[in-house]
């Protein structure tokens, strides 16, 4: 076994495991987890099986194998990275989203309340008034 | 017929008081709405203490974010026609008029223009080559003729408040909407309207930078016009 495949096996495993703990651990949501693992795992997977990697590697002209691993990290992180852009637009569409409802609620609230302070100011005075003489007032309707 | 005042406002303190009192004075049978874009000095608080309707968004939307919690806003309250008015003072109350006209004729979008009329608007050698670019490539686009497509002097009729309701442009948004509204079909109209030179404020716009900001919006345009499922 050559260093370079020693090397890649842990790299590749380390992520493998590192992957499956933070799953374990509920810290990713399913649909994010399983880019990460399905990469890790075809990494592992190539890094052990030298036969295999090399096959292919051969077969799409890499005349040392193991940059094929590189190539194949590479795509991941492509996929990866994009995305993320696209969950983050998504969050950033839905948050912009939260932040305008919020805050026309927040002024239709204000506009009742305020509603309801008129007239129970108006109310008041009157209330006070004619409290001990009778409980159904004509005046308050 | 109600009509929704759309005020987008950051950071008009100084501003926003006028331009609530010639609202109230020049055309005073619409409802103003200050869409307050997280400003950090008290454009709210003018706003409130003059009597009008204020949205306080959380956080900083830009100026698309807080036009569409406008027109969001007109949506839910059922208003007929919504108009769009920058709150820092550049546009003229009593134009309001002229815009609404062609809403009657058969528009779902107007747009007021600096550049239609013969009442000229004085503005940078940069900016006026920018704008004659801008409104050639935007009336090939659009097919149509428009002259001031940066123009945030607007008003809107029940469709396109339905439209924009659900999808309006961020980054660009007064060129990108020209675009969403052609491809909707959308009936665009160009009327001629005064407006006054800003005042107060940040329009020290170089040479430089007037290039960089028209390749910045060349780019949301085109971007915009790959975005047809974005609002289908």
């Amino acid at each position: 076994m050559q260093i370079v495949q020693v090397l890649s096996i842990l790299i590749s495993f380390t992520i493998f495991a590192f992957v499956i703990e933070v799953i374990r651990r509920g810290a990713f949501k399913e649909k994010y987890a399983l880019l990460w693992l399905f990469a890790s795992i075809v990494l592992l997977t190539l890094s052990i099986w030298r036969s295999l990697l090399d096959s292919i590697a051969l077969f799409f002209g890499f005349y040392y194998p193991p940059s094929f691993l590189f190539l194949i990290g590479f795509g991941f992180l492509l996929l990866i990275t994009l995305h993320f852009s696209i969950v983050v637009s998504n969050l950033s569409e839905k948050n912009k989203k939260l932040a305008q409802e919020l805050s026309i609620l927040k002024e239709e609230v204000e506009r009742i309340i305020d509603k309801e302070t008129i007239s129970g100011e108006q109310q008041g005075p009157i209330l006070n008034d004619d409290s001990h003489t009778s409980s159904d007032n004509p005046v308050i309707s | 017929m109600k009509i929704l005042i759309i005020i987008p406002a950051y950071n008009e303190a100084e501003n926003i008081g006028n331009v609530i009192d010639d609202l109230k004075r020049d055309f005073p049978r619409a409802d103003p709405v200050i869409i307050n874009d997280g400003s950090t000095d008290n454009t709210s608080h003018i706003g409130r203490s003059s009597g009008v309707g204020v949205i306080d968004l959380p956080y900083n939307l830009g100026i698309g974010g807080a036009v569409q919690t406008g027109i969001m806003y007109a949506f839910e309250k059922n208003y007929d026609i919504a108009i769009q008015f920058d709150g820092d003072g550049q546009h003229v109350a009593h134009e309001i008029e002229k815009i609404l006209g062609p809403l009657t004729e058969g528009a779902d979008l107007v747009i007021g223009s600096r550049f239609l009329g013969v009442d000229g608007y004085t503005m940078p050698v940069t900016r006026k080559i920018g704008r004659n670019i801008f409104s050639f490539v935007m009336s090939l686009i659009c097919r149509q003729k428009l002259t001031d497509t940066t123009s945030g002097f607007r008003a809107y009729g029940r469709k396109a408040i339905e439209l924009f309701n659900n999808y309006y442009p961020e980054d660009y948004p007064e060129v990108e909407a020209l675009i969403v509204a052609h491809k909707k079909r959308l009936n665009i109209k160009e009327v001629p309207v005064r407006m006054r030179p800003r005042s107060k404020g940040r329009s020290s716009i170089t040479f430089v930078r007037a290039v960089y900001y028209m390749i910045k919006v060349f780019l949301a345009v085109f971007i915009g016009l790959l975005k047809t499922k974005a609002y289908n």
